[in-house]
């Protein structure tokens, strides 16, 4: 392979204005970044269960959302299919991962990790191992010309769920006497319990809440990739290092995580192709050398 | 398999346990695994190798049930040499384990001959390990140049095409259009052996022909997110995308560049059906190359057509045609030089000995570089209204080489691919 061909001729009449578009577009893709680690540190931070199954319920929502469509249109899918795979999780939760919370983390870490194997194999059974498929809707296609900058449809209406999700999770953990529950148990369970308020089943919906939010994801990015059985494998990586990123636990740390693994992969494309996708762990590497807490990360008594 | 001193505990296994274990072959039986019951020693052989994970695993799934039909059909024709065919199949799963991997089903499972692969990564692995064990390999999905030339060795044929013969099939039909000299190309290319071989061949034959390659990305595999290189191309306006992708990278890239809507063509160094599948008709557009496609009109290829969809309710792609024509070739040697003996089969494979490939011409192998001198297709992306099922996305243009002209045609030459059998 020739070393001169990694070396771009339009290297060097690069301008601001395209570093700019990278930036903002970077943005826009790191929202979606955030809506797939939200799930996952909310489940962690609250449950205490690192769940490796994350990318299972995040294909869940992709497959059901493409079989729902066909039936019932695109909106019906959107909306159906997280409170399905949520109403999952539930029913995992209560019959699996619940009997595991008192006992060594290992176990529901190993769980997940099966459950997660258990799913890919089960999709391939059920749906075939060929890619399927799935367009973006017709009322979502299309492009937003802004000057010079281009922008997808399907792409800015990611950047509003995800706003929306954010927002919808930060009302009712801070503004609700749901949300005082899930925080008080969080920090600390047993005194909770001695109040008579029983914690089990705010666990469980907190689960079904954090794999509803992988599945909205799954969904979303039907259209963007394809719908395939290792799909979940794939994203689930990522989702992980954004967690550490922003620092386990922290709501606004997984936000501000995804918004700069985005940025990062975007400039780093511009710049250096090869280097894209390594990028955000050589910044997960460099992050954890200065904060080992991550960005935002706070203290965890049951962790110290 | 369960060995006659662990029976007893099998015996008194509760009933969480029978159920697991029903479970567990209710599925192994719906997956299609073949009865893998002790080689019994007059059998024939055969270890399939591929990925079944990963990007590639949706095409590994194909060559998998290729390989399976093509068992179950010599097998209900009386086996090879008479005897009964015995398949062993491994998951590759990447280059690090592929060799090992390739060792075991030798070594162990005593196979006459491996089949399979589809990462070049793997299938350079897969080679040195069959040259050393002194066993035959058709490899029937790596399409590196270099593993026919510089990494050649007499053990090894290539049932799949090469990068030059994809190139060059399309490359021609371009060129003959006016859309090769003085063109722009925008090249994005897989950041591994497969991506930079293919680089290294479609920049060659673009330069000759007078077209110039603006640019080479080198991406990631198993990169979610396309859009900064869709800025950039915007940027950049070339003349054509030209995309040297490979497996699911293919299907996320072409739905991802329908998505921003830009107006140049895409075109590739390399077109696998699966992933043109997977992206939909409304991502694809324009001309594409094909080693072979389900529609070819002759009469063992739609029987092949025919055969698979009424096993699996779905058609085969060109993986699934690799290695069940890998398999078929294999079973032809061994029955014409009535022997398994590579000492054999190799000096008839090299011989020049036909076989029905099913495409229109039949196919032999050159005997420096044992590669498969084969037409290739060039293929059209179908009108939306005018597809029979969503798997009928492309009708075929003409083959290439022509009737008329020799296979050599889209074959590298020696100055372009030596290979030195070691």
């Amino acid at each position: 392979m020739a070393g001169c061909t990694c070396i771009s001729p339009i290297f060097y009449r690069r301008n601001e204005m395209l570093l700019i578009e990278q930036i903002l577009n970077g943005l826009l893709v790191g929202s979606y970044y955030t809506l797939l680690a939200l799930g996952l540190s909310i489940i962690f931070s609250l449950g205490g269960v690192v769940n490796l199954a994350h990318g299972a319920f995040y294909a869940c929502g992709a497959y059901l959302t493409v079989t729902i469509t066909a039936q019932l249109g695109y909106s019906a899918a959107f909306l159906i299919s997280p409170i399905m795979v949520g109403i999952i999780g539930i029913i995992i939760e209560m019959l699996c991962i619940r009997k595991l919370y008192p006992k060594d983390p290992i176990l529901t870490l190993l769980f997940t990790f099966g459950l997660a194997m258990s799913a890919e194999q089960t999709f391939r059974l059920l749906f075939g191992a060929s890619i399927i498929p799935f367009s973006i809707p017709e009322f979502l296609s299309g492009q937003i010309h802004i000057g010079d900058f281009l922008y997808s449809n399907y792409r800015l209406a990611i950047l509003v769920v995800t706003a929306l999700a954010i927002a919808g999770l930060w009302l009712l953990f801070n503004k609700t006497a749901f949300g005082l529950v899930v925080r008080a148990g969080v920090e600390d369970a047993e005194m909770v319990r001695a109040m008579g308020i029983s914690v089990k089943p705010i666990l469980s919906i907190v689960f079904a809440i954090g794999v509803g939010l992988a599945a909205i994801a799954g969904g979303m990015s039907a259209s963007l990739m394809g719908v395939q059985p290792a799909m979940g494998n794939d994203i689930l990586t990522a989702a992980f290092v954004i967690c550490v990123l922003g620092g386990l636990g922290s709501f606004w740390g997984v936000v501000l995580a995804g918004l700069i693994v985005g940025v990062l992969k975007g400039v780093t494309a511009y710049y250096f192709p090869p280097a894209a996708e390594g990028s955000m762990y050589a910044l997960m590497v460099l992050v954890l050398i200065f904060r080992p807490r991550g960005l935002l990360g706070e203290r965890f008594a049951r962790l110290e | 398999m369960k060995k006659k001193d662990t029976l007893p505990q099998t015996v008194n296994m509760t009933r969480r346990q029978m159920i697991k274990m029903g479970v567990g072959a209710l599925a192994a039986g719906s997956l299609g695994f073949p009865a893998i019951i002790s080689a019994a020693s007059d059998t024939v052989r055969v270890g399939h190798i591929t990925p079944r994970t990963g990007f590639l695993g949706t095409l590994g799934d194909y060559g998998f049930r290729g390989v399976n039909l093509a068992v179950e059909e010599l097998n209900a024709a009386g086996g090879i040499l008479g005897r009964e065919v015995d398949l062993f199949t491994e998951d590759s799963v990447g280059s690090h384990m592929a060799p090992t991997k390739a060792q075991k089903l030798v070594e162990r499972r005593k196979v006459h001959f491996l089949i399979g692969e589809i990462s070049s990564g793997s299938a350079g692995g897969v080679m040195a390990t069959a040259n050393r064990l002194k066993t035959m390999y058709m490899q029937s999905g790596a399409n590196s140049d270099a593993l026919r030339g510089e990494k050649c060795n007499p053990f090894t044929f290539h049932v799949e095409a090469c990068n030059t013969m994809y190139t060059k099939t399309i490359g021609n039909w371009q060129d003959r259009a006016g859309n090769v000299k003085g063109k722009n190309f925008y090249m994005l290319t897989a950041d591994y052996a497969f991506g930079h071989d293919l680089a290294r061949v479609s920049t060659r034959f673009l330069t000759e022909k007078g077209g110039k390659v603006m640019e080479n990305e080198l991406i990631a595999t198993n990169t979610p997110d396309y859009s900064p290189y869709i800025l950039k191309i915007k940027e950049a306006k070339p003349d054509f995308v030209y995309i040297n992708l490979a497996g699911s990278d293919q299907t996320t890239f072409l739905k991802q560049y329908k998505e921003f809507g830009l107006p140049f063509n895409v075109s590739g160094g390399v077109m696998d059906t699966v992933p043109f599948w997977g992206a939909g008709i409304d991502s694809i557009t324009g001309y594409w190359q094909s080693l072979w496609y389900h529609k070819m009109p002759t009469e063992s290829s739609l029987a092949f057509a025919k055969a698979f969809r009424d096993k699996y309710k779905f058609p085969p792609d060109n993986q699934a045609w690799g290695d069940y024509v890998a398999v078929k070739i294999m079973a032809a040697a061994m029955n014409e030089a009535k022997s398994t003996d590579p000492a054999k089969v190799i000096p008839l494979l090299e011989s020049g000995m036909e076989f029905d490939i099913l495409k229109p011409r039949r196919g032999h192998f050159r005997k420096w570089d044992h590669s498969l001198l084969q037409q290739m297709f060039v293929v059209k992306v179908k009108d939306k209204d005018k597809m029979e099922d969503k798997w009928d996305i492309f009708e075929i243009v003409e083959p290439t080489p022509a009737d008329n002209e020799s296979l050599e045609v889209i074959q590298p030459t020696v100055e372009e691919n030596a290979c030195k059998m070691a």
